[in-house]
């Protein structure tokens, strides 16, 4: 699954990240962040909690400005073409709404000034929950749904917005086993089929080496950034791994 | 029957009257369509708030002698409004201990103005009227009504224009500012509508009640229904219902308004608890 990278020319380079200082009025969370994501790639952004995930996540959706350094969104993808998945709120969770008005937000971007969806928002809303099998619980309540359900819900709204790059804010948290296994392979399953570039962040090591193309490790500052071969041979990735490993033992 | 009949025709053919029904039912309305959204953003004592600011703002106005209260009121609602809704992330005090903050504090503050300076003989029955609405509504004139008439079709035009973006705010405020829409600016709107909405709402069921003409339509649509859309349309045609109703129903038991409204909309908020309670395990029997 792990090609060669960046460098072939083929594929295009969607975000480019060079020196970048991540943090806030009152402090630096991250620094020296240098990575690029080319169209294909899957990136996986690890690091504990506090390392600067969000923060990272805030810069790329052009949400929070960088304090220094460049981000650069290149080619076709512009700041609203990053389709993103946020993680879930204590207010989605009792939230009246059905799964076809949720999946039809994510067209919002495309209105602009215009007050409803026209036909052409609708068809490609109901293309996604077709992509993505959801498209018998289109009437239905998203309060209802299984946390797996919600989450396809939001990945499909995500969709809607920008089809070329998925940005993904640790997307199987509070999932049950199965729905986790489910919810990477339909992850990956775009990744391979549709040529869509994923960035994932997360905590589970496990699942980004086996599923990611590129791991970017982040900590006070970059810790690691390479193809995810790479990544289990060098130290940080052993050691990160190996406390991982313990922690599933115990 | 017939005399309650002919007791409600001859009310109505009163303008005051008919003023009373007018306005009710377009507060009832506008507050019914914020209120959705005010609810599932956990803001329901936003209302209360806000109309106990309202409350010390009036008494302020009543004590320094300024004959059109209005210049006072809707500006330092308006202010705490925003101050409340937008800034409510990322300070200390966090959005219900500020909202009680404020609420408390302007209620506090409000009466001991009253006690202390009112020139008034009455100042429990002049609180009283405050805080429960009592007669003001019976007592609007001509330009209080059009005022209130543009206001509710200023309100109706922005939640039907900006419909699609204000639920994309409620239901998922970090995806809506990651595609572009700018959330914070909608939060802003939608704060100074409800200001607008709970100043005028003050005449109708007093600032005690505002709240509840907020929260309990929304409340009860949410019981039965599943989609966005089902629950505004369910919850402005209840608000209306049970404004009309309780309007009504003050005049033939000469009940207060405010409350009467009120204990509507509590009833039918039971009633649809009930139904939802059947409904579910009708459907878990099945």
């Amino acid at each position: 699954m792990a090609e060669e990278r960046t460098d072939a020319p083929s594929r295009s380079v969607q975000i480019e990240c060079r020196d970048a200082v991540l943090g806030y009025e009152d402090g630096v969370v991250t620094r020296d962040l240098n990575f690029v994501v080319c169209q294909g790639d899957y990136l996986c952004i690890l690091g504990e909690n506090g390392s600067g995930k969000s923060t990272l996540v805030k810069a790329l959706l052009g949400l929070r400005p960088q304090l220094s350094g460049t981000i650069r969104l290149c080619g076709e993808t512009g700041r609203s073409e990053i389709g993103y998945l946020p993680q879930q709120t204590l207010v989605q969770r009792d939230f009246p709404a059905s799964v076809r008005e949720i999946v039809l937000s994510g067209c919002m971007s495309r209105c602009g000034l215009r007050p409803f969806y026209n036909k052409e928002e609708k068809q490609l809303a109901a293309q996604m929950m077709e992509k993505l099998g959801i498209t018998h619980l289109a009437g239905r309540c998203y309060r209802e749904l299984s946390g797996g359900q919600q989450q396809r819900v939001l990945l499909a709204r995500a969709m809607c917005a920008a089809r070329k790059l998925l940005l993904l804010d640790e997307p199987v948290t509070g999932l049950d086993p199965k729905a986790t296994q489910e919810m990477y392979e339909l992850i990956a399953r775009l990744n391979r089929e549709d040529g869509i570039s994923v960035i994932m962040v997360s905590h589970d090591t496990q699942a980004a080496v086996q599923y990611a193309s590129h791991i970017l490790h982040i900590g006070s500052r970059q810790r690691f950034y390479g193809t995810r071969e790479d990544y289990m041979n060098s130290k940080v990735g052993r050691s990160f791994l190996a406390l991982e490993g313990s922690d599933d033992d115990a | 029957m017939h005399e309650m009949w002919q007791t409600l025709v001859f009310y109505f053919s009163r303008p005051f009257v008919q003023y009373a029904m007018a306005v009710g039912l377009l507060i009832a309305l506008c507050s019914s369509l914020l209120g959705v959204t005010l609810v599932l953003k956990r803001f329901s004592f936003i209302g209360d708030g806000l109309s106990h600011v309202a409350f010390g703002a009036m008494s302020v106005a009543a004590v320094t002698g300024l004959t059109n209260n209005m210049l006072l009121v809707l500006p330092v609602t308006l202010l705490s409004a925003v101050l409340l809704l937008h800034t409510s992330q990322n300070t200390k005090i966090k959005g219900d201990a500020a909202v009680a903050m404020i609420s408390v504090g302007a209620l506090a503050v409000g009466y001991l103005l009253m006690n202390l300076f009112s020139g008034s003989a009455n100042v429990a029955g002049d609180v009283c009227s405050t805080l429960f609405g009592a007669s003001a509504i019976l007592t609007l004139s001509a330009s209080q009504v059009r005022l209130c008439v543009l206001m509710s079709a200023v309100v109706l035009v922005l939640f039907f224009l900006f419909y699609n973006k204000i639920f994309a705010v409620t239901f998922d405020e970090s995806f809506a500012q990651a595609v572009g829409i700018r959330a914070k600016a909608y939060n802003l709107m939608i704060a100074v509508v409800t200001a607008f909405i709970i100043v005028l709402a003050m005449n109708l069921v007093g600032s005690l009640l505002v709240s509840a003409l907020i929260i309990f339509p929304a409340l009860s649509a949410m019981r039965l229904f599943k989609s966005f859309k089902s629950v505004t349309v369910c919850s402005a045609v209840l608000s209306v219902v049970c404004a009309g109703l309780g309007i009504i129903l003050s005049i033939l038991f000469s009940t207060p308004v405010g409350a009467t409204i009120v204990v509507c909309d509590i009833a039918v908020f039971l009633i649809f608890s009930l139904i939802a309670l059947c409904l579910n395990r009708v459907r878990r029997s099945v």
